[in-house]
């Protein structure tokens, strides 16, 4: 510290004493310790996680995560899951590149009320207008235990996020990019294909990993509307758990495996996940 | 201020400011710039965003205010009037206030008990240690769990006498509550207020990490310079220049507390004998298992009201500071 203009000078606060790894590792424990607890009881049978809650495996069973997966439901769930979120997924990023393109790019009388209305869209959670959506899509649109009944509704309830965090984004694009196509002839709806959609694919990705993992572990719009060989996986769980209560290590098999796309999904996009939060709370 | 204008920097600070800074160069050169056509062009890119609000955000809001006047129980016409009647109802419904009671009780605990943990982790996580970046991740992970799962999981953790948490609670010599956590009235909302910690935290670790980021390393070194410890720096340079992400946080947390649903209905679906109810469990039940659905509607109007105004009021009272300094 003393000597001057060595790194050492930026180091103090850098490094951290035992205390700091400790209290580290705690914050590990805490955190992983139910989801490795959920992970390790689905190789336990119901009789050593009885005698011995918080034991490890002796001898490890491999039974209960065999049956969840060649158990025709457990797929079916996630293929429901699946084919749920991305229709979510591809209509809320569609919809929403489309809306904040000209939000961004063009200059309108209107243009920042009309803004406002995404911005206000945030402020009515899918709980307020749940029993009139159920209404609606039930009868009113027929569209009750289908696909696309719960993914409409789950990207209009995207769009405000997806709007608010692409339009920085497009207005960050260089002017001149456009003003060169424009000399070139391309129209704006050319322009919006062939250059705001690829230059804003980052934050594209962003927005559709959101709205991917919002979906993907939506629960109550698909209680509400999903039944039978239409579940999501989310009621797939829920479901089983209620359903065979007194089989423990089953319930954490099978919850265990239900856990593991999303978490894949995380450590894949984790970058892009954080930089869209980051990007929403500071926009 | 350069020549080139905001809007070719490398980092977007704020598009509004590129905007109004570049207007002045731009009178001339504007080809598609004004008339019916830029306004085709407007519709076009909008209107589909925009139908698709109308239909699923809009309509199912406006038929929550309209159900909440009429009773009706989900066949037939709806035409029984009843005026003011279902709010009469729901306010002066004992479970109802309690589901109030309990949504607050959550947004002042989050508050109070999520802010401190979560800046403490993340001034942590923010010294130059070992493993920092899969401790980031790490900490992050029950934040994209689904809550559903996660409840599952929970669940199974807080079973009464076989669970872990009472085992772990007996190893150490207290005794558990004979119902379980979730099963005693009076310790019900505590657990779940628990579990959506573990849940939740992550995000503000994650968003306070963002927000030091952001501080410079000169200021750590100048104040390290005139001799200022660890704690003194973070007191003094590190937390102030987080006040807007640590206001922004609260705003998210405020938010999230008053419509939380999943976790309870998992957890307890509301009970013990309505210990853990919150406004949309509910609205949930009422409607669903009741078929009130008018008291639904109510419920779903005053549920929105006080999200609403406690969102008006948090962005002039406290948010307004934020936003003045930067547009």
């Amino acid at each position: 510290m003393s000597s001057g203009r060595t790194r050492e000078r930026a180091k103090p606060f850098g490094s951290g004493g035992p205390l700091v790894y400790l209290l580290a590792l705690m914050a590990v424990i805490v955190t992983l310790g139910p989801v490795v607890y959920g992970a390790l009881g689905g190789f336990r049978s119901n009789e050593q996680l009885a005698s011995d809650p918080s034991g490890l495996p002796d001898p490890w069973v491999w039974s209960n995560y065999q049956h969840v997966l060649t158990n025709a439901e457990f797929w079916q769930y996630a293929l429901n899951s699946t084919i749920v979120a991305v229709v979510t997924t591809v209509v809320a990023v569609l919809f929403g590149v489309m809306a904040a393109y000209p939000l961004a790019r063009y200059r309108f009388r209107g243009r920042e009320p009309l803004f406002m209305v995404f911005v206000l869209g945030l402020l009515f959670p899918a709980a307020v207008a749940i029993i009139p959506l159920f209404i609606l899509v039930t009868r009113d649109l027929g569209m009750g235990n289908t696909y696309w009944g719960v993914a409409l509704p789950q990207a209009a309830f995207a769009l405000p996020l997806t709007v608010v965090i692409l339009r920085p984004f497009l207005m960050a694009m260089p002017r001149e990019l456009e003003e060169a196509a424009l000399i070139d002839g391309a129209s704006r709806i050319g322009i919006f294909w062939r250059l705001a959609v690829p230059l804003s694919a980052p934050a594209l990705v962003t927005v559709g990993v959101l709205a991917f993992v919002a979906s993907w572990n939506a629960y109550l719009l698909p209680l509400l509307l999903l039944q039978d060989d239409m579940r999501t996986l989310p009621l797939g769980v829920a479901d089983y758990s209620s359903e065979h209560s007194s089989d423990t290590a089953g319930v954490l098999a099978f919850t265990t495996l239900a856990m593991i796309p999303a978490l894949l999904l995380f450590l894949a996009m984790q970058r892009r996940i954080v930089s869209g939060l980051q990007g929403a709370v500071k926009g | 201020m350069t020549d080139r204008g905001a809007a070719t920097d490398a980092v977007p600070v704020d598009p509004q400011e590129a905007t109004r800074r570049e207007e002045p160069r731009r009178v001339a050169p504007r080809p598609v710039g004004s008339g019916w056509r830029q306004r085709l062009e407007i519709a076009f890119f909008v209107t589909p965003a925009l139908a698709l609000m109308a239909v699923f955000v809009v309509w199912p809001v406006v038929s929550a205010v309209r159900m909440s006047f009429f009773r009706w129980k989900g066949f037939g016409p709806m035409d029984d009037f009843v005026g003011w009647s279902n709010y009469d109802l729901v306010l002066h419904d004992e479970v109802f206030r309690d589901a109030v009671a309990h949504n607050f009780t959550i947004v002042v605990l989050s508050i109070v008990v999520q802010l401190p943990l979560g800046l403490g982790v993340a001034l942590l996580l923010n010294r130059r240690i070992r493993a920092r970046g899969l401790l980031r991740t790490i900490v992050f992970v029950p934040y994209v769990l689904a809550e559903v799962i996660a409840g599952v999981v929970w669940y199974q953790l807080l079973q009464p006498e076989s669970g872990v948490v009472d085992g772990l609670v007996r190893a150490v010599g207290l005794t558990p509550p004979d119902q379980g956590f979730l099963g005693t009235p009076d310790l019900a909302l505590w657990t779940v207020f628990v579990v959506l910690t573990w849940k939740y935290l992550g995000l503000a670790i994650l968003l306070f990490l963002a927000g030091l980021q952001g501080v410079p390393d000169e200021l750590y070194e100048a104040a390290q310079l005139d001799g200022a410890g660890w704690w003194q720096v973070q007191r003094r340079i590190a937390i102030p220049l987080l006040a807007p992400t640590i206001r922004t946080w609260c705003f998210l947390s405020m938010i999230g507390s008053l419509q939380l649903f999943d976790m309870v209905w998992i957890l307890t679906g509301g009970g013990p004998a309505n210990a853990t109810t919150t406004m949309a469990t509910y609205l949930v039940s009422q409607g669903t298992q009741r078929h009130n659905y008018g008291i639904a509607g109510a419920a779903s109007v005053i549920l929105f009201v006080v999200g609403f105004v406690m969102a008006l009021a948090y962005q002039v009272f406290v948010l307004r500071r934020d936003t003045a300094v930067e547009r």
